[in-house]
């Protein structure tokens, strides 16, 4: 069971570095925004892991519920920034 | 019974990791923005809700799996949320003109 849980982690380390090429090449804002956002969901899974992994698994579900809502806040507020701007290009 | 929840814990972690990865080759892989956020959203959206089911179940009944419950609540309502005002704050920047247009003149239509 523990290994098990070392290859789930393995793994998700591995997912999560593939959409850091959508972060770098990106053509428009909205595209890094969005990897973003797949990045910080993949995080809390891999937090949930870590957590059953050391075996105190109850103290790290308050970090996933805070990071649940940082991550959401700081999506809708990064788009909302970006809502009046005239020009994109970047 | 023990060896029971091991099991089906075990094939919903693997389930939602997969959907994960097709996940995240989506955002790689598709050519448009509208096309990748349709794909990422759903997909993680569907993976990390079986991610924490598993280790709710893996856990039994207990306080820190109603923690992972509000959790599973509170992220199944908040990314498809957050993604679709991306989605429209996007939409109203690639279409902007046109996208107005169309809703005067639905309104005329609909009055």
């Amino acid at each position: 069971m523990e290994n098990f849980y070392l290859f789930i982690a393995i793994t998700l380390i591995i997912i999560i570095l593939v959409p850091f090429y959508r972060v770098l090449v990106g053509p428009t804002i909205f595209d890094r925004l969005l990897s973003v956002g797949a990045i910080g969901t993949k995080t809390i899974v891999l937090i949930c892991v870590v957590g059953v992994i050391f075996g105190r698994i109850e103290l790290f579900v308050d970090i996933i519920l805070t990071y649940a809502v940082l991550n959401f806040i700081a999506l809708v507020v990064i788009a909302r920034y970006f809502q009046n701007r005239e020009s994109m290009n970047e | 019974m023990s060896n029971l929840i091991n099991v089906l814990s075990i094939i919903m972690i693997c389930f939602g990791v997969f959907m994960m990865l097709i996940g995240s080759i989506g955002i790689v892989r598709l050519p448009d923005f509208f096309c990748r956020i349709h794909a990422t959203t759903k997909i993680d959206t569907v993976g990390i809700l079986f991610c924490l089911g598993g280790f709710s179940i893996h856990e039994g009944i207990t306080l820190t799996s109603l923690k992972l419950l509000t959790a599973i609540v509170f992220i199944g309502l908040s990314y498809p949320v957050g993604s679709h005002v991306l989605m429209n704050v996007a939409a109203r920047h690639r279409f902007g003109s046109e996208l107005i247009t169309s809703q005067k003149s639905q309104k005329k239509d609909v009055l």
